[in-house]
């Protein structure tokens, strides 16, 4: 079994990172997150490159590619902090809807925006029942919901989905402030708003959410790496004492520790992704561990370079800041770490409570139960 | 060669409370092993038929290495032989040291040592001051201490490396020699360890004579040829090293089931939120660490150079390792504190052990210091610290 990614994986991971690097350089990414957010104009350069149907089958018109096809666009635009809507209406919206065949055509066209909010179960109350009811209740962090035609409300272990038009009667957006200025993110209000209950399932709607989180897992190996970069590139340049401060291992091997974190991360950030591909029974542990390892990576990546760059690393004016915020802000999406171990530990260990003491020994089988 | 492993393991082996041989009697076994092991086919894949190898894709000797990890099969008794001296004098040797020195290696007949490190010179190898000077008949007389040597006890061979010529630079006038450990003025000495017990040694020579026919490569171009050693070492253990983790975490929630949960409420330590998460980040390291070494070797498959990201192996194993063991500890509560031989000793004292032997892992083979600057310098491309 080969490991490494393909001439043709390379080759697309190559055209995104060109693409972002002439269409999205760093200053044009801060202007859009000071300025008015997200654009969404500009989505019809991501659907021009054939990103946004990349892994629905070419029988249906789509690139034919794979799960790990579309994680390497994601630590591509991760790298490069893209702003726009990929992870919410690519990776995580677009199956669902064409598994409910609702409106994925257009989605997958990049003509509309869909974005996904993953909610309990009881933050929302659906009246008149049925395929189409009045859906009532608040979410707070919905991703991209400014640009977002079509809100996907779900709830993956109740198994229930149901479908908004963001601009149908009885929907209110708000839009929020995010510490993470490059990833608009928004409240949304329902007061009798028309919604669709989705035809699809739990085991649907979980791997709904293994792509998102892995997605997310290598969006945040993209920022890792970029923040690695940025710290080796001013290491080799800034002197003090005469010297290099990457000479200093005080500094390079905090360094080193960011590569150790991150090529780690990128690990079980691409096996997760092949597994969520092929649906594979590890697929949602191994997503879980993967979110949790490399926003954990890309934090403390940020982190270091922060350092490694003394004062400068501190000001607004550098870019670091803005990855940090990103990672940040991934570390915190969709579930954080606490709940992700928790839920790699079910499959790591078994669930609590249903493990059985195995007769092996133990230190009351030695010596009795201590008092 | 699973059914193989399962049909020939030694019986007992691995079993917790099973004694394992001790002394001569654990040589005697592991050389039997180890026979048994190369008459199955399963040794010296890689290597050329013509001095008992088996000339096989190096996809089997990795899946090899897995299995036996898996299993928890004693290792072959050539593990300084098979990892180091083998594949240098395969790369270095002569023609007649090959045929030599090869076949018993394999077969686990002639045991072999390394003499590297010395009390002056462990990461900073190059320094070392055991001398070698010329006995006039070709050959050279050796003076000097070796340390850190596993296998010196009962070992036939050693790879040395010693100072020919003091007047270049440290890298220049290093040899490379093959020892008899059966030469007059050789004396081995066991180093008592942290755990108690005596895995290494300290090789004291005095005068040692070696013949012309036993250096490996020129007089002085020693360092050159100690990289290849070196590089073998760190190549070879990935799979193996990722398998026996995939056991060690096995084998700790095994122990956390055991283990009734402190305090209040029911179950086991497996139910503990804390332990449950802690066991969940070494369940997605040992998955990292597993990965990471497959995808250096699809590089290395695909272009002949192993990818960067294998130099972390070794530092993520040695840190994964000491983490999962005190881990273990953590399961056990207050009888982490009683060891082998105590009545109500958990296992025997046998994480005790482990977790106090995973000290040695981020220091030997290459401290961590030493491979965080390998990382910072050749992957990363930072200035050199020296």
């Amino acid at each position: 079994m080969d490991f490494t990614f393909s001439d043709e994986q390379d080759a697309l991971r190559e055209s995104v990172r060109r693409a972002m690097s002439e269409r999205y350089p760093f200053e044009r990414v801060a202007a859009i997150a000071d300025g008015d957010g997200f654009d969404r104009s500009e989505w019809s350069l991501v659907a021009a490159a054939g990103w946004t149907d990349i892994s629905v089958p070419e029988a249906d018109g789509g690139a034919g590619l794979g799960f790990v096809e579309e994680a390497i666009v994601a630590e591509e635009l991760g790298r490069a902090l893209y702003p726009g809507p990929f992870v919410p209406s690519v990776v995580t919206a677009l199956p669902v809807l064409r598994a409910a065949d609702a409106g994925c055509a257009e989605v997958a066209r990049g003509e509309r925006i869909a974005t996904v909010a993953f909610v309990e179960p009881d933050a929302l109350s659906a009246s008149g029942g049925g395929a189409t009811p009045a859906m009532n209740g608040a979410i707070a962090f919905v991703p991209n919901l400014d640009v977002a035609d079509l809100a996907i409300l779900a709830a993956p272990d109740a198994g229930v989905a149901w479908l908004v038009e963001t601009t149908g009667p009885g929907v209110e957006r708000t839009r929020l402030r995010p510490v993470d200025a490059t990833r608009a993110v928004g409240a949304l209000r329902l007061q009798d708003a028309a919604a669709r209950a989705l035809q699809v399932d739990a085991a649907l709607l979980r791997h709904a959410r293994d792509r998102a989180l892995a997605a997310l897992a290598a969006e945040a190996c993209g920022v890792a790496a970029h923040a690695l970069d940025l710290s080796v590139a001013y290491a080799r340049e800034r002197h003090q004492f005469g010297r290099p401060i990457g000479s200093f291992q005080a500094v390079s091997h905090e360094l080193a520790r960011s590569y150790m974190d991150i090529e780690t991360a990128r690990s079980l950030t691409y096996w997760a992704a092949s597994l969520v591909q092929d649906r594979a029974p590890d697929g949602a542990a191994a997503a879980a561990a993967a979110k949790a390892r490399a926003a954990e990576a890309a934090v403390l990546a940020c982190e270091r370079a922060i350092q490694a760059h003394g004062g400068i690393g501190f000001t607004w004016e550098h870019p670091l800041h803005r990855y940090y915020k990103r990672a940040l802000g991934i570390a915190a999406t969709i579930e954080t770490a606490d709940d992700l171990w928790a839920r790699v530990a079910d499959r790591a260990i078994g669930p609590p409570g249903g493990s059985e003491r195995t007769g092996r020994p133990s230190p009351e089988a030695a010596v009795g139960s201590p008092a | 060669m699973r059914e193989w492993l399962a049909a020939n393991l030694p019986p007992g082996w691995g079993e917790p409370g099973a004694a394992e041989p001790e002394g001569e009697a654990r040589v005697g076994l592991l050389k039997d092993w180890s026979k048994r092991l190369y008459d199955a086919g399963f040794i010296g894949m890689t290597w050329p038929k013509a001095y008992g190898g088996h000339e096989q894709p190096l996809t089997l000797q990795a899946i090899l290495l897995e299995e036996f990890g898996r299993a928890e099969a004693p290792e072959h008794i050539g593990v300084i032989g098979l990892g180091m001296a083998g594949p240098t004098i395969l790369a270095h040797g002569t023609e007649e040291q090959k045929r030599r020195y090869i076949p018993p290696l394999l077969t686990g007949e002639e045991v072999w040592c390394q003499g590297f490190s010395e009390p002056g010179s462990g990461s900073d190898l190059a320094s070392l001051q055991t001398k070698a000077v010329p006995d006039g008949a070709g050959g050279f007389v050796v003076s000097g201490q070796k340390v850190w040597s596993s296998f010196a006890h009962i070992a036939d061979f050693c790879i040395l490396l010693a100072r020919t010529d003091g007047s270049g630079s440290r890298h220049e006038g290093l040899t490379y020699f093959l020892l008899n450990m059966h030469t007059d003025g050789v004396e081995v000495r066991p180093i008592r360890q942290i755990t108690g017990d005596a895995e290494f040694n300290e090789i004291f020579l005095s005068d040692v004579r070696i013949p012309s026919d036993m250096v490996v490569g020129r007089v002085g171009q020693g360092w050159s040829v100690a990289i290849t050693t070196l590089m073998n070492e760190r190549a070879n253990i990935g799979f193996m090293l990722a398998s026996r983790m995939e056991v060690a975490f096995r084998r700790l929630v095994d122990l956390a089931r055991a283990t009734p949960r402190r305090g209040p409420g029911q179950g086991s330590m497996a139910d503990d939120p804390l332990i449950r998460d802690r066991l969940a980040r070494l369940w997605a390291d040992v998955h990292a660490l597993r990965l990471t070494i497959y995808r250096s070797f699809s590089a290395f498959l695909k272009t002949g150079m192993p990818g960067p990201e294998g130099s972390i192996a070794k530092l993520f194993w040695s840190d994964l390792n000491q983490r999962l063991t005190k881990t273990a500890l953590d399961v056990e509560g207050a009888f982490a504190v009683l060891g082998a031989g105590s009545e109500g000793a958990v296992l025997d004292g046998r994480w005790q052990t482990l977790q106090l032997r995973s000290r040695g892992n981020s220091i030997e083979g290459g401290t961590s210091e030493i491979l965080r600057s390998i990382v910072a310098e050749r992957v990363l491309g930072l200035p050199k610290s020296r």
